[in-house]
């Protein structure tokens, strides 16, 4: 197997791994924060799985359009986590009380 | 330019379009709102004669709108939406001249008026429904237009029968539906043909057809009143007198019965439903649902819940008529879709200007009324001699043919059904007869209206309440002396008969 | 030569940014971008509707590499509904506001989802999609809390998260197709997937993560109490286009991308959801107490409804009986869009009016807003079935394809269904029979009343018409 693959296999079998990881979490776990991890670990997964895709060894350039779907992944997720932050801040700031 | 095709959908619209539009009006324009109400009943009226005329001599009123392949909407006009469609114009006209009388100065005139009319308009199309899909279609409106009249009062009562009445139809319509979709997944589009159209299916579908037959009857027999569907009947006369008397003489209870004759006539085909052994099934619950009815109304006191249960027993020797086979019973059964319309009819609104006029709502208070009310009462008579099936009325032309044609058919025991009706029909409204004649008033009527501001016709009531029994009393009486002359109801349906048996 | 499909995408985001940069003129631009919107898409569905099948590519770019947005009849049928809709929730946000601080929030927020939406059945490619899915999933979030109630921000972080578990999922069904088939555009991919694990796991990943954008049971919990919490405009663009957008892409995917993969178990498994939302979400409706609620749970049980035609499709070879089946389901999911818009919006009105939703104490108000209770009653009237509403043909459709595939299953369930429907319809209408006091005339407030009104009326009335036309639209049918 050439070297190229073995890479895009390991990068993307550990994308996957975090992303099975961040849903268990996801389901698992309650606090917001928790989750937010846990969806961003998920995202990072697919990104992981992404750029492995988009490998084409080391002499050709990378397929381009993985890594534009990477970048407007993380612009999405960031924007969604900042969102769902503000929620929380939300929630908070009506029962400091609750941890 | 052909307008025939135009012709049902313009006799829909001769009464949605004002029903649609009053919705609209203040509570005050009574004038605006009457006109719209009378000019619709008018415009009917006229272009029904004139469907009359066409349907007599053989022209074709049909239109087809294609909704989905093979779902399609038609109206057609043939001798038995004919009759139907006559009687429920003509006595819409009346009815709606004896609302407006009885509902003088009551709240949500506009909201009544309005599905007042969007009523006539689902029934006009049940009559005028060409195929079973379009049947169901207008039979589910009629549901929805007819609940918010059953509640309208707005009182715990109106709201309790108001909701019976909705559990039961919803459930039947539901039957219904089901045994449509049914039955058209097995044959193709269900359109109604004279003579029907199942007989020359395959052999191994008789089963299912079996199976729908019941399934179809049930979800009918709920609007029809048949036993044990009938529940909701006496309970919805909380509604006003003017519902009661269009949903018993012409609305609901009718599109039952229609269906029921359409399904065994132009869908099952009489002589195939005879084979399937269906044919014996409906008489014994016509028969059955005739004699609960009449024991049920002896025991009532209440003037229009003995109506009601004498509406669930007479409605039902429609479909005894259907059951018979031959074109005499078939004769007595479709006439009666007349007579009996406008002998109840006459009863309710009787029952209603007592009830308006006095406070008079049980038979127990109704000793020496005709002295009081004479011409109401007069109108009360011929009514319930009808109902009896005493001759000249026309009560008595239905009974007659469905006994000849009983016994032409070798049902004999249907005949002992008839006679044993018929006594109990008079034990139950002979009495009342005696008490409003030959007994002497009370002191003081429970809650009398002496004109408060009505205008009194012949010192009894008022116009609008007294012209509307008097003319369907003269209607039932001329139905029955009139008979063998042409255009009377007892020729249209032998018309229709023969058409049926391919005379 | 003006692109409509690049309009219709482009109006209302620009109107949003105007709206963000003017704050003081929300309220005009807002109705302003409405109409134009409205307009373009209309044009898109006329040029569909001509025999066209207008594609555009924007920047140039062909495929693979450039974003392309396409009209056909399925999705011209949607936009038509989406941009009816909109333009009503539109008229009537600007009576329902005012001129409030909320409408200052709302009107971007609500032209970025309907951006989302156009853009969302205008796409030709998955990554266009998931970017749509996402701005759709954000701005109805940030919508759902705008009541301010603790009760709406816990409902809408709910929704959020629930949102994004779905888009992370389908991102890794981007992933994984283009893995195999080294495209994304939905043609291509449709062309080149063929029966194998890869293509399972993606379709598996892609449907499910729409599932749950759908609430299809049991993936609905998130569903009513976000609906119930939200305002009422927002309410109804939540249940009547939001869900309807998942749900039509649900469909796309099935019939483009599984075509030959789906099998008749996946069908079945849909189906048996879909029955289980079906009954559950009927029960829940009419035990609820709460109006919007009762709403809310009315389209869990709806989807359900659509979600039964799967096992049918799978069961049927494509032909006029398989077109005839997308066309009864495009059908009830038009009705039931506009039908839950026109029914949230008239009882965002009735609870505007007392206060309150509670069922049991609406009397009053239901008298004495009849154009309101009307509305009620003919959008009560789409969502049981009753003819002449479109639903009720529908089902007709469902249940006659059923019949004969077999499957009577299915019957007992709508119909348990549609009884459980017209109970808690009428356990609203009944309350419109009081003694109350005769109202003084039918129309109070025009301008947020007759959208509601409208809305219904299209429903119950227009859409059982109106079946031919989307026969026609969607090019089945003779």
């Amino acid at each position: 197997m050439s070297e190229a693959v073995l890479t895009q296999i390991l990068y993307g079998g550990v994308g996957i791994l975090l992303f099975l990881l961040g849903v268990w979490s996801f389901l698992i776990h309650a606090p917001l924060l928790r989750k937010l991890i846990a969806l961003n670990v998920m995202g990072a997964g697919v990104f992981h799985l992404l750029v492995a895709v988009a490998y084409r060894g080391l002499q050709a350039p990378p397929d381009p359009v993985p890594h534009a779907l990477v970048l407007t992944g993380i612009v999405v997720a960031v924007s969604a986590t900042a969102l769902a932050l503000a929620f929380g801040r939300r929630l908070e700031r009506e029962e400091p009380d609750d941890d | 330019m052909n307008l025939d095709p135009y012709l049902p959908l313009a006799i829909l619209l001769s009464s949605a379009l004002p029903g649609t539009l009053i919705f609209f009006l203040r509570e005050e324009s009574h004038r605006l709102r009457t006109t719209l109400n009378m000019a619709g009943a008018l415009v009917k009226l006229a272009l029904v004669a004139w469907m009359i005329w066409g349907v007599f001599h053989e022209h074709v009123y049909a239109s087809r709108l294609q909704l989905l392949p093979g779902l399609d909407l038609v109206l057609r006009a043939d001798a038995l939406a004919v009759l139907f469609v006559a009687l429920s114009t003509v006595l819409w006209l009346v009815t709606t001249i004896y609302a407006i009388g009885y509902l003088e100065d009551s709240p949500h005139r506009s909201r009544f008026f309005g599905f007042f009319s969007l009523c006539v308009s689902a029934t006009v199309g049940i009559a005028l429904s060409g195929n079973l899909l379009t049947f169901v279609v207008f039979y589910e409106i009629l549901t929805l237009a007819t609940y918010p009249l059953v509640a309208h009062r707005g009182t715990p009562d109106a709201d309790d029968g108001a909701r019976v009445y909705l559990v039961y139809t919803m459930v039947g319509g539901a039957l219904l539906f089901v045994g449509a979709v049914w039955l058209q997944s097995l044959v193709g589009p269900v359109d109604f043909t004279q003579g029907g159209m199942l007989g020359s299916a395959p052999a191994g579908l008789h089963g299912q057809f079996v199976v729908i037959f019941f399934v179809l009857l049930a979800g009918l027999g709920v609007k029809a009143a048949l036993v044990p569907l009938h529940g909701w009947l006496p309970q919805a006369m909380v509604a006003p007198a003017p519902v009661s008397a269009l949903l018993h003489a012409v609305a609901v209870v009718k599109a039952g019965a229609f269906g029921i004759v359409r399904v065994v006539y132009d869908v099952y085909g009489v002589e195939f439903a005879h084979r399937l052994g269906l044919l014996t099934a409906l008489s014994v619950l016509a028969c059955v649902t005739i004699l609960y009815g009449s024991l049920m109304a002896l025991s009532q006191d209440g003037l229009k819940k003995r109506l009601a249960y004498s509406t669930v027993s007479q409605v039902s020797y429609i479909a005894l008529g259907a059951s018979v086979l031959g074109p005499i019973a078939t004769i007595g059964g479709l006439v009666h879709l007349v007579h009996q319309g406008i002998m109840k009819i006459t009863l309710f609104f009787c029952a209603g200007n007592y009830a308006e006029t006095l406070g008079v709502h049980k038979v127990s208070e109704m000793n020496g009324v005709g002295r009081r009310m004479p011409w109401t009462t007069l109108a009360f008579t011929v009514g319930a001699l009808g109902m009896i099936g005493i001759p000249p009325v026309a009560g008595f032309v239905t009974k007659w043919y469905l006994g000849v044609g009983a016994a032409a058919a070798g049902t004999g025991w249907v005949i002992l059904v008839l006679v044993a009706s018929s006594l109990l029909n008079a034990a139950y409204f002979l009495p009342i007869l005696y008490r409003a004649w030959f007994l002497p008033p009370p002191a003081r009527w429970p809650d009398e209206h002496v004109g408060g501001g009505r205008p009194m016709f012949m010192g009894e009531t008022s116009p609008a309440l007294l012209w509307p029994p008097l003319v369907t009393a003269l209607l039932s009486l001329l139905a029955g002396l009139l008979a063998a002359a042409p255009f009377s109801p007892l020729e249209w349906a032998t018309l229709i008969a023969n058409r049926e048996y391919g005379r | 030569m003006i692109d409509p499909l690049a309009l219709a995408v482009a109006l209302p985001l620009l109107g949003a940014l105007a709206i963000t940069m003017l704050p003081s003129a929300a309220r005009t631009l807002g109705l302003l971008a409405a109409l134009a919107t409205t307009a373009a898409a209309l044009w898109v569905t006329l040029l569909v509707w001509g025999g066209g099948a207008p594609r555009s590519e924007l920047g140039g770019w062909g495929t693979p590499l450039g974003i392309a947005l396409r009209a056909d009849g399925l999705a011209a049928a949607l936009l038509t509904m989406a941009n009816v809709v909109g333009l009503a929730v539109s008229v009537h946000a600007t009576g329902y506001f005012g001129a409030t601080a909320a409408s200052r929030h709302f009107w971007p927020l609500w032209l970025l989802l309907w951006t989302a939406l156009n853009g969302l059945f205008l796409a030709a490619d998955l990554f266009h999609l998931y970017v749509m899915l996402e701005l759709m999933g954000l701005s109805a979030a940030a919508l759902g809390a705008l009541s301010g109630t603790r009760e709406a921000a816990q409902a809408s972080l709910r929704y959020l998260l629930v949102g994004l578990l779905g888009s992370m999922t389908y991102l890794l069904g981007v992933a994984l197709v283009y893995t195999a088939y080294g495209s994304l555009d939905l043609a291509l991919v449709a062309g080149a997937m063929t029966p194998g694990p890869v293509a399972w796991a993606a379709g598996a990943l892609l449907i499910g993560a729409l599932l749950l954008k759908s609430a299809l049971f049991p993936m609905h919990f998130w569903l009513p109490p976000a609906h119930a919490n939200a305002p009422a405009p927002v309410s109804a663009v939540l249940s009547a286009l939001v869900v309807k957008a998942a749900v039509y892409l649900v469909l796309r995917f099935w019939l483009e991308l599984c075509d030959g993969i789906a099998t008749e178990a996946a069908g079945l498994l849909l189906g048996m959801l879909g029955a289980a939302a079906v009954l559950w979400g009927s029960w829940r409706a009419l035990r609820a107490e709460r109006l919007k609620l009762l709403a809310a749970y009315s389209t869990v049980a709806q989807i359900g409804y659509l979600f039964l035609f799967f096992p049918l499709l799978a069961a049927t070879p494509a032909g006029p009986e398989r077109d005839q089946l997308i066309t009864a389901l495009v059908l009830l999911a038009l009705t039931h869009g506009f039908a839950k818009a026109g029914f949230f919006l008239a009882a965002g009105l009735v609870q505007k009016s007392t206060g309150h939703d509670r069922i049991r104490e609406l009397g009053g108000a239901a008298q004495s807003l009849p154009a309101v209770t009307f509305a009620l009653g003919l959008a009560g009237v789409a969502l049981i079935g009753l003819p002449p509403s479109g639903t009720f043909f529908a089902k007709w459709v469902l249940l006659a394809r059923a019949i004969t595939l077999g499957q009577w299953w299915w019957v007992p369930v709508v119909m348990v269904g549609t009884l459980l429907a017209a109970g808690y319809v009428f356990r609203v209408l009944a309350r419109a029979f009081t003694r109350e006091p005769t109202p003084r005339c039918f129309v109070t407030d025009a301008r947020t009343e007759v959208p509601a009104l409208l809305l219904a009326i299209l429903a119950a009335l227009g859409m059982g018409l109106a079946a031919h036309p989307l026969t026609v639209l969607l090019g089945t049918g003779g």
